[in-house]
């Protein structure tokens, strides 16, 4: 998994509530068996005028020249509720997202990006705007920078904190894989297994 | 707390039990304890699995995956792979779908439950059908459980008792590794119904009600236990129904006590113990003083059957409500999607679909209120009507009963088990711009197709719509 420490990169406003992942990436996206390559039905529904056609809607904030680079997302509360498509983290990853600073995320969401390297860090919506209302003063200029170890975002004239649960944290900043991890525990498995059996054998199938 | 289903915890640090000074504890905090391996000092905890539910849109890669990184599933004869979300449903259907693509998720998912020899209810099998249904139908999902299944209206089988997550891909690797999810500990939080529900609403108003009053994230992250006369008097297939629409309150799971209703249900099931551990059963109750972190209660006398008018299953009202005035942006922006002014009279509003399905109302006891309105009754002109049961299984007590020929006389089509047209895939769809009643969970933008516009409903309310071509409540007819 990608490490997460320091990013800066022009940050692209999309202030709505209850962004769901079906809007992220519509199901018809998801075309292959695997993980890659989504990031051209990333909001498909939302980006393209003709989705099949791929033509472009010029109003959709990615689609906008001083946007079309951005690396990270400014959103409304309960982000990514709906689905719990991981194929929504692997299409903004893909397309080049890193963070995500939001009021709320919806849980399943949050893990996923937390599995596949991307921030979603959460702040005040009035903090969400102020950035929003700076960025889009110069987006390619006024980039933000983020520090995950501090836990700030920081234009040029202010540091603003974002909350992000411990473990995501770490996790994050080490990039560690969450498999091998665990199963550098795999005794206590085995041994929580045989008296959780032992206790209720008809958990135990085959 | 019931001593038989709680082994004696051990690893870095005891998981703690939400329990009060007098040791009273809410049904999830016996169920999280029961499951509890080890909690990080950062209060993260590694919890045990006992049945993990695959299907083949996610759980084909998933498996791809393992298989690349050379990694064995801990636990074979616990995984449960099934055929739902991109299978054709229409009659005579093999592998082909009109999903693009949609044969190589089928494929690969049948590919890789063969190579890691985990057991397929595939398109053919008596028994496939949506993983939520097949669960519970199956005796996969048994009070005092964990079920995951990556899908996030796996909060379904929470009904039965059970600490159901719906998760992510990643996750669902995880559990396939190492039979453990690791997470943080969910709020508690307590909606107790009481009331007699009016004649013609249903566990789907019910749920309908919730989310408009607190929200489409009312319930965020929070372990949600439904209780009351009401959901006691529920029968197990609407504590389905209720649970299912848990996720579009925000929840990260849903759960009902087991009661006798419950065990009589699980009895008997084919992966169900026999006999059924009736004891260790009833003690999954919340303890009297338990505490909760949030509670919320409904009376349901008050609750209507309903409709949603916008983009969000919050946004809500009783059918013979109007299209309230926006709000906010979000409100507006539902509104030009969904193509109705404020102050419409819904019942006013002409439909050009009627869709029964999902894994929220596509059980027997949901078709057969659907064929009680369609009885000698025929679907308007000009509006499609599809019924897709939510596993074959259904299908066949469905048919043993006539229900399909009433539902067919009426003019509805009579589909194969599936998820169907719930979600759009690239397959079906009833077009752009198409008004459609639906008693499927979700009303998002697209999410039945691109330009699509759903309105949630309850099935009876979705037949008797049908009928009248007109946003309709069961009463109406």
């Amino acid at each position: 998994m990608q490490a997460f420490t320091r990013h800066r990169g022009v940050a692209a406003p999309l202030l709505r509530d209850n962004v769901d992942t079906d809007a992220i990436i519509p199901s018809r996206e998801m075309r292959r068996v695997s993980k890659r390559g989504l990031g051209v039905g990333l909001f498909a529904n939302w980006r393209y005028a003709n989705v099949s056609a791929r033509l472009p809607n010029p109003e959709f904030v990615l689609n906008q020249p001083a946007y079309d680079a951005a690396t990270i997302l400014l959103g409304g509360a309960n982000f990514g509720c709906g689905s719990s498509r991981e194929h929504a983290v692997w299409a903004l990853a893909d397309f080049g997202i890193r963070a995500i600073f939001a009021p709320s995320f919806a849980v399943i969401f949050r893990k996923n990006c937390i599995a596949n390297g991307l921030l979603p860090g959460t702040m005040p919506m009035a903090d969400v705007t102020a950035l929003a209302r700076w960025v889009e003063e110069a987006p390619q200029r006024n980039q933000l920078t983020v520090d995950l170890a501090a836990a700030t975002v920081t234009t040029t004239s202010t540091r603003i904190p974002f909350a992000i649960r411990p473990p995501d944290r770490t996790r994050l900043l080490r990039g560690l894989d969450p498999i091998a991890h665990t199963l550098t525990g795999a005794a206590r498995i085995t041994a929580f297994e045989k008296q959780w059996w032992r206790s209720c054998p008809w958990a135990k199938l085959g | 707390m019931s001593e038989s289903i709680l082994p004696q915890n051990h690893g870095r640090r005891v998981c703690a039990a939400n329990s009060n000074a007098r040791g009273a504890c809410a049904l999830f905090d016996k169920l999280w304890h029961s499951h509890c391996v080890e909690t990080d000092p950062d209060g993260e905890s590694l919890l045990y699995i006992d049945r993990v539910c695959l299907h083949e849109r996610t759980g084909s890669i998933a498996l791809a995956e393992l298989a690349g990184r050379g990694q064995t599933v801990r636990q074979p004869g616990h995984v449960f792979c099934m055929m739902d979300h991109v299978v054709d449903t229409r009659p005579g259907r093999g592998d082909a779908t009109p999903v693009p693509g949609g044969v190589d998720f089928i494929v690969g998912l049948r590919r890789h439950a063969e190579r890691f020899g985990l057991r397929l209810f595939d398109v053919g099998d008596e028994h496939q059908g949506i993983g939520h249904l097949v669960c519970a139908e199956q005796g996969i999902a048994l009070p005092g459980l964990t079920v995951v299944c990556p899908d996030s209206h796996t909060c379904t089988l929470g009904a039965l008792g059970c600490l159901a997550f719906g998760i992510g891909s990643s996750d669902v690797e995880h559990v396939l590794a190492t039979a453990t999810l690791r997470l943080d500990k969910p709020a508690t939080m307590r909606v107790v119904i009481d009331g007699a529900l009016s004649p013609h609403a249903t566990a789907k108003d019910l749920a309908l009600f919730l989310i408009a009053e607190h929200g489409a994230a009312g319930g965020s992250g929070a372990a949600v236990e439904f209780s009351g006369q009401t959901v006691t008097a529920l029968d197990i297939e609407a504590r389905q129904t209720l649970c299912n629409m848990a996720v579009e309150f925000g929840a990260a799971t849903a759960l009902v006590a087991p009661d006798e209703a419950t065990i009589a249900y699980v009895a008997e099931r084919p992966y169900a113990p026999s006999p059924v551990p009736v004891a260790a059963w009833q003690a999954l109750a919340t303890d009297a003083g338990a505490q909760f972190e949030r509670s919320l209660r409904i009376d349901a006398s008050a609750v209507a059957p309903r409709v949603t008018w916008g983009t969000s299953p919050a946004q809500g009202v009783p059918i013979d409500g109007r299209v309230p005035r926006p709000r906010n942006s979000a409100d507006q922006r539902a509104l030009d999607y969904i193509g109705l002014a404020p102050g419409t009279v819904l019942t006013d509003v002409p439909i050009d679909a009627a869709y029964i399905g999902s894994c929220t109302n596509a059980r027997l006891s949901d078709l057969r209120l659907a064929a009680a309105v369609l009885k000698n009754r025929r679907v308007a002109s000009g509006v499609a009507a599809v019924c897709v049961p939510g596993s074959t299984q259904v299908k066949r007590a469905a048919e043993a009963e006539g229900l399909h020929r009433t539902f067919q006389a009426a003019g509805f089509e009579w589909r194969e088990a599936g998820c169907g047209m719930c979600f759009y895939a690239g397959g079906e769809t009833f077009g752009p711009g198409k008004r459609v009643i639906t008693t499927t969970n979700r009303n998002f933008e697209g999410r039945q197709g691109p330009g699509t516009r759903s309105h949630l409903a309850s099935p009876a309310a979705v037949a008797a719509s049908a009928v009248r071509g007109r946003i309709a409540s069961p009463a109406m007819v």
